[in-house]
């Protein structure tokens, strides 16, 4: 066997060919994703800052450049503050509801001999259905403030006169109508989630448990699901904050966030339709970026505040 | 070996170039009939049965007379003015559509003048209002389509069965609304959020105040506040209908008896005049009170022309055709559906339509007592207005304080428009 000596010359070159294909065949594979991401990302981040500095009236270019003023004239605006308050209490219901329940839900789901499939099916369905759509059916059917509504049907079986669910402010019924909407789109989804984690709990846990003497649903419960599932409950709370966060479907559809009857939004405005109105009714592009860097500044505080509390990122599951 | 994989990579091309070539011409404003030019116009979503129709058959009846050019019609169902305001910041606008005039459309260049449309004789036919809501710095911006005007329709016989007189003042109103309500019917109905937004400009109007006037924000005053004070207590008293399926654009509470007196425009009186025939009764927002006046709004919709399209003087003739020249379509579009009053005086007086008694009682009291806010004040003040009414209504706030409070962001806003 003939072995034939290449010189160091050649080799190298060979090795930096490959080296350049290696190099190229990456930025080949990697730059439509990269291009996409910048010009769909990247720019409109930076071209969203810019505007948030200047004065753009009817106009999405910047160049009329006025400081900080957006962003101070929205941090004085008393409407403003009041749709950052109206979102903190919204997410201060919304997120543990949807938490428990979804983790009940699984819980019982997964319990079930029978039919898992069907029941998995039938509560994962909601998911599927669109904010908008479902809005107009819990305003219109469901919570409809006539006597032919279907919750004042319900409720005039037990004597009580219709009650408008939408239009009154004191008890604030909205809230019900808001809570139970996103309640009911929502949970489905959490819920296969939470189902998939706990199919990944080993059975010898349990058994194990059960020699050490664990008696009762509630103990096991306590000392080996809820820990089993800490990374995938720290997860969910996460997305639900954010999604919770950018409420904006149900709010403008429910309590109408323009045109006939749109003072029933100053109930309760999210900050995600106030941006929406300053930006797009009132055409103050300025202002409406400022309020967007607002709500992330604000999204990315309450999600790193909640990571350190339940040490997102540092843990896995059952540790 | 398939045919396609025989193909050399020049031919591929040659493929490639001819397909692009065939989409691009597809692309063209060039039409399929052979005209040239294809004009896009845009209306917001009319709710009357054959409005669509018709405004596809004046688009039609100009292409016939401008073989040269085609008009597309889209009809925009939803949030209208949002849809469209997007839609002007970009190139690829609408060239002609419907909508009320700001000072922002004019300072942003979206808008093209009209005044070389009008001759004297047509400006002297307008409505004066129309022509002066319509103006910016002495340039006519817009064309007036249709004026719009709500009234408070009842059933006669039901007022009349509970010994109410159609109300004079607002007290009245309350006192009668409250006189109407049953257990299974409510006395008045607003729109679903009590009348914050159907009544927030016509509350002060009819005790005598106003909003902006000489680049001033002027609602501040305890007029505006008492109006808003009375609203909080038709809602606190039990008669409002709330919560109903339709809002107060549509009659279908008057008519359905889920009401007995509602607030609708007269776009809806063909369909309630259909339904409740002569027993059905109509007038304008009553007098605040002694000091005050019956007020009504006059609203309405406005052919602009945008100014960042290419055709403009084609989008110019076409709006003078429809909206000036064009009586017919006019007469046709103003009561041939829903009814609305004619901008043009002389049409008003000739349309048969109009001369029942309670079209021609809406005709004459929107002459008299009709009133708009101008081209300045905008959709962040009616936002900061209807937060404030919001507040007072549903809230409980003190009345002055939001009146005030609104006062103070509508100053900020009005400074940075004027900016």
């Amino acid at each position: 066997m003939s072995v034939t000596h290449q010189n160091p010359e050649t080799r190298v070159k060979e090795r930096n060919k490959s080296h350049l294909r290696t190099t190229l065949s990456f930025w080949a594979f990697m730059a439509p994703a990269l291009i996409g991401l910048i010009l769909f990302m990247g720019v409109p981040i930076i071209w969203g800052f810019l505007l948030s500095l200047s004065h753009a009236q009817n106009t999405i270019h910047f160049g009329h450049f006025i400081g900080i003023r957006n962003y101070t004239d929205l941090l004085t605006d008393p409407e403003f503050l009041n749709s950052l308050y109206t979102i903190v209490i919204f997410t201060l219901f919304i997120v543990p509801i949807t938490f428990v329940f979804s983790l009940w839900l699984a819980l019982m789901v997964n319990k079930v001999g029978r039919g898992k499939a069907f029941f998995r099916t039938v509560f994962f369905i909601p998911t599927a259905v669109s904010y908008a759509a479902a809005s107009l059916i819990w305003r219109m059917s469901l919570f409809n403030g006539t006597a032919f509504g279907f919750v004042n049907h319900l409720t005039a079986l037990f004597g009580m006169s219709p009650i408008a669910w939408i239009g009154t402010a004191s008890p604030p019924w909205y809230w019900l109508v808001l809570v139970t909407v996103r309640i009911w789109l929502q949970v489905g989804f959490y819920m296969i989630i939470f189902l998939a984690a706990l199919q990944e709990i080993p059975h010898s846990l349990y058994e194990a448990a059960a020699m050490d003497g664990a008696t009762g649903g509630w103990q096991v419960l306590r000392y080996i699901t809820l820990p089993q599932l800490r990374a995938t409950s720290v997860s969910i709370l996460l997305l639900c904050l954010i999604a919770a966060f950018q409420a904006f479907d149900e709010f403008y559809n429910i309590l109408g966030g323009s045109g006939a009857s749109s003072g029933n939004i100053g109930l309760a405005r999210p900050p995600l339709v106030y941006i929406y109105s300053i930006a797009l009714s009132s055409q103050d592009f300025g202002m409406g970026a400022a309020g967007g860097f607002i709500l992330t500044a604000l999204i990315v505080m309450f999600t790193v505040v909640q990571g350190k509390l339940f040490g997102f990122g540092e843990s896995r599951e059952g540790k | 070996m398939s045919s396609f994989q025989q193909l050399s990579r020049r031919e591929l091309l040659k493929v490639f170039t001819f397909a692009g070539g065939a989409m691009l011409a597809g692309c063209s404003d060039k039409n399929p009939n052979g005209t040239k030019l294809t004009l896009t116009q845009w209306y917001h979503e009319y709710g009357e049965k054959g409005t669509f129709q018709a405004v596809q058959h004046y688009a039609r009846e100009y292409s016939l007379l401008n073989p040269h050019i085609a008009v597309r019609v889209v009809w925009v169902p939803g949030d209208y003015g949002t849809k469209l305001a997007t839609a002007l910041l970009t190139p690829d606008g609408p060239d002609v559509f419907e909508d009320q005039l700001t000072e922002a459309m004019v300072s942003a260049g979206q808008v093209a003048p009209l005044d070389d449309l009008f001759t004297p004789e047509d400006l002297k036919d307008f409505n004066a209002k129309d022509i002066a809501l319509n103006s910016v710095g002495g340039k006519i911006y817009g064309v007036k389509e249709i004026d719009d005007m709500q009234l408070l329709y009842f059933r006669k016989s039901v007022l009349k069965a509970a010994g109410v007189k159609p109300p004079t003042t607002m007290d009245e109103l309350i006192a009668a609304a409250h006189a109407l309500t049953t257990p299974t019917r409510k006395g008045i109905f607003l729109g679903n959020d009590g009348g914050v937004t159907a009544l927030l400009t016509v509350l002060p109007w009819s005790a005598g105040s106003d909003f902006l006037v000489d680049n001033r924000i002027v609602f501040n005053n305890p007029r505006t506040v008492a109006s808003y004070e009375k609203l909080l207590e038709l809602n606190q008293s039990g008669s409002l209908l709330m919560g109903a399926p339709t809002d107060w654009w549509d009659p279908s509470s008057l008519t359905q008896g889920l009401a007995a007196m509602q607030w609708c425009g007269l776009w809806a009186y063909p369909k309630i005049h259909s339904i409740l025939g002569d027993d059905l009764g109509a007038i304008i927002w009553p007098a605040f009170d002694n000091a005050g006046v019956p007020v009504t709004s006059l609203g309405g919709w406005t052919a602009m022309v945008n100014a960042q399209r290419p055709y403009v003087e084609e989008a110019k003739k076409f709006v003078k055709w429809l909206w000036i020249d064009n009586l017919k379509d006019q007469l046709d579009w103003c009561v041939g559906y829903g009814f609305h009053v004619p901008p043009r005086l002389s049409l008003a007086k000739r349309a048969p339509q109009l001369s029942a008694p309670i079209p021609a009682y809406a005709v004459k009291a929107l002459g008299k007592y009709g009133q708009a806010t101008p081209p300045l004040w905008n959709a962040a003040m009616t936002s900061d207005l209807t937060n404030s009414l919001t507040n007072i209504v549903k809230l409980g706030h003190n009345a002055a304080r939001s009146v005030s409070n609104a006062a103070t962001q509508c100053t900020r806003e009005l400074n940075r428009e004027l900016e």
